[in-house]
């Protein structure tokens, strides 16, 4: 298989691009990617600090690796989840990322943040892990870029993370997640800052691909926790539809995001107010990160 | 041949001279999933592996086996 822009041969096949591309031009092909969702988008300028969510797995890191080269004035936030060796060894790889590149990282700690690690959060919501850890990432998210006056949180959702979640979504009509789900939302209230996901155009095993090329070294094994998550399953019965008729994936996430979003964004208005609390965004009187707070005291 | 297999990490014997496509399909695995690592190459499917290579088959999903 020869590199559709050279002829070289080629390191990886692109089979819904109906192309290939040796090491360079892949890379090249890559970035340009993420160039058009930050240009398509509007998702940052060089002039504005961005928080870049880091997990120490191939897509953030992957995603940080080429702002840095694109000049993007970049800050990492790794937030420590608490689970056990899987914690312990994806922060090292963020710490090692960071400090090879020469670039800023913050690290907050659940624990401290919540009142509890993640396996606790588990036990005492008797709730699936993954609820209490995504609520808490995206509290911390939006709060850190807060305090450090970043007006921008990227992170490495990819084109599969992103057609899972619109699967699970529509597999269970939770029609008020449908409009949450863009490649960038819009700061829509003074105390939340915009969200963007550069990587939405890139499949996991291109990002894996790019990560492996830039000999970025990143945690392989997954958060224990995730083992027989949805999410999972969904990918694997897109991965085959896929297989079957290259392409499927990407015309799920973007015939929704062009056709369909716009009609469930209407019809989901919803009104933010200030947690009583902590002053951070919400629906209601306490916020959703507040109220696990409370209860991961109450049990303690 | 040798493939290295991950999560959790093993190693298979399988037939080589032949493509890598026939050997993923040997081991019930979609393309679209892994990595196929030579080496400090990734290799598209089309090509030929001999009976002395080791290949690493990296799933591309976090959490993903292969």
């Amino acid at each position: 298989m020869k590199c559709r822009k050279c002829g070289d041969a080629a390191v990886i096949e692109l089979r819904r691009h109906n192309a290939a591309f040796c090491a360079p031009d892949f890379q090249e092909f890559f970035r340009n990617q993420v160039r058009e969702a930050i240009r398509k988008h509007k998702m940052f300028t060089k002039d504005e600090p961005v928080l870049v969510a880091v997990s120490g797995g191939k897509d953030s890191l992957a995603l940080w690796d080429v702002l840095i080269d694109e000049g993007y004035r970049t800050t990492g936030l790794y937030l420590d989840l608490g689970i056990f060796d899987y914690s312990v060894a994806s922060r090292g790889k963020c710490e090692a990322f960071a400090a090879r590149r020469n670039v800023p990282l913050l690290i907050k700690r659940v624990e401290e943040e919540v009142g509890a690690p993640v396996p606790v959060i588990k036990q005492v919501t008797r709730r699936p892990p993954c609820s209490g850890c995504g609520l808490s990432k995206r509290y911390l998210m939006n709060r850190v870029a807060l305090d450090e006056g970043m007006p921008v949180v990227a992170t490495g959702h990819n084109l599969d993370d992103e057609a899972a979640t619109l699967f699970g979504s529509v597999m269970h009509w939770r029609t008020e997640a449908l409009p949450r789900q863009s490649p960038a939302l819009a700061s829509t209230h003074p105390k939340l800052v915009r969200r963007v996901k550069p990587l939405y155009r890139l499949s996991e095993r291109e990002t894996a691909a790019f990560a492996f090329l830039r000999r970025i070294d990143y945690i392989v094994e997954e958060c224990p926790f995730a083992v027989g998550a949805t999410s999972i399953a969904h990918k694997d019965i897109l991965n085959r539809m896929e297989d079957a008729a290259p392409g499927a994936k990407h015309n799920f996430l973007f015939g929704f995001l062009d056709k369909a979003r716009p009609a469930f964004e209407r019809v989901e208005a919803v009104t933010l107010v200030e947690c009583a609390r902590c002053g951070q965004v919400t629906t209601g009187t306490l916020c959703a990160f507040c109220k696990l707070s409370d209860q991961v005291k109450r049990s303690l | 041949m040798k493939v290295v297999l991950r999560n959790p990490r093993r190693e298979v014997e399988v037939a080589g001279n032949r493509r890598v496509k026939d050997v993923l399909r040997e081991l019930d695995i979609i393309p679209e999933t892994v990595l196929v690592i030579r080496g400090d190459d990734l290799i598209t499917a089309d090509q030929h592996v001999k009976d002395d290579d080791t290949i690493e088959l990296r799933p591309v999903m976090s959490g993903g086996r292969a």
